[in-house]
């Protein structure tokens, strides 16, 4: 089969996840169901031959999977069911009937699958091997081609653990407390 | 190692399985972060199965058992060590080649382990920075949730 039919079937299945995970009243079943998006994601990844996503992907799915379950299985949320109005439910309806039909027309403009319009990348699988040495070209355009991107990237994620750090720690919370 | 608090943690066969399979897990991550520039992977994939080893010992163990292993305060310090260290590889290229971030250690051969320049220096600092980035997330996160519940 070609890799489009394979890509609609794990596509359908993963916005059905997303749509349990919205709706299953348990928590922890919630969670589970939430990892059924980030593995399809993965394995797409790797129908579109791009192992190193796919690795990072499946692997960070797992990591988040364990903070999630650690972090909210035993704590006792009270789920609210939200009750929909009949006019904000047609209205939503048709926004998204409206951005759907318009991005039909969108995406008539766009370059047809697998022959990107950027000119650069053909310079990279060119020259990548040469100029860098790296065998791995995806390795060689984030850390050489494209560094200020990966060291823009390093930054996000200290200030997010200092930002985690911050509110979580036990000082903060005891005198505010005390 | 000894471990000082038998208690905590899963049951004596989770422990035991934990033992074998947890330096399993750390050396593919070594292997995929030092492969970095040679096979899919590299310095964040690696981090994160890093990260995920300790995550494993820490469910199996309990967190006091891992901070014996490793103590938080120099997860922390290595974190910031090495994102202190990833400028300062910038720093040097500027010096040496002219522009931040510049490639100062040369090309190498093509397909040897240790070659592509600052390549692998970069995804060595990005693995540590990654990993004991991302097990201090973990820890503080489930750590929280404990001291709420009480």
């Amino acid at each position: 089969m070609p890799v489009d039919v394979w890509l609609y079937f794990i596509l359908s299945i993963m916005i059905i996840g997303s749509i349990a995970c919205l709706e299953i009243k348990n928590i922890l079943s919630s969670i589970i169901t939430i990892g059924i998006v980030g593995l399809g994601l993965s394995i797409a990844f790797l129908f579109l031959g791009a192992p190193d996503l796919a690795l990072v992907q499946f692997v960070f799915e797992i990591l988040c999977m364990i903070i999630l379950i650690r972090a909210f299985s035993k704590r006792s949320l009270k789920i609210t069911a939200l009750k929909r109005d009949i006019p904000e439910t047609v209205i939503a309806i048709v926004i998204l009937v409206s951005i759907f039909v318009l991005s039909i027309f969108a995406f008539k403009d766009l370059p047809s699958f697998g022959q990107p319009i950027v000119r650069v990348a053909e310079k990279y699988l060119t020259q990548a091997g040469v100029e860098t040495g790296a065998q791995n070209i995806v390795t060689s355009v984030i850390l050489n081609y494209r560094i200020y991107d990966t060291l823009g990237e390093l930054t996000v994620l200290f200030t997010a653990i200092l930002g985690a750090l911050t509110v979580l720690r036990k000082i903060g919370r005891k005198k505010r407390n005390a | 190692m000894h471990n000082r608090y038998p208690n905590e943690g899963m049951s004596l066969i989770v422990k035991t399985i934990t033992r074998f399979t947890v330096w399993l897990i750390f050396l593919f991550g070594l292997y995929i972060f030092l492969h970095g520039h040679l096979t899919p992977g590299g310095g964040f994939a690696g981090g994160v199965i890093i990260a995920l080893s300790y995550v494993h010992l820490t469910l199996a163990y309990g967190r006091n058992y891992v901070n014996d292993v490793l103590k938080k305060s120099t997860m922390h310090s290595l974190e910031a060590l090495a994102s202190l260290l990833a400028v300062l590889v910038g720093i040097i290229g500027l010096y040496a080649m002219g522009h931040f971030l510049q490639n100062f250690m040369g090309v190498g051969q093509l397909h040897h382990l240790l070659s592509a320049g600052y390549i692998p220096v970069m995804n060595m600092l990005i693995c540590v920075k990654v990993g004991m980035g991302l097990y201090l997330v973990f820890y503080y996160l489930a750590s929280y949730h404990l001291e709420e519940g009480k």
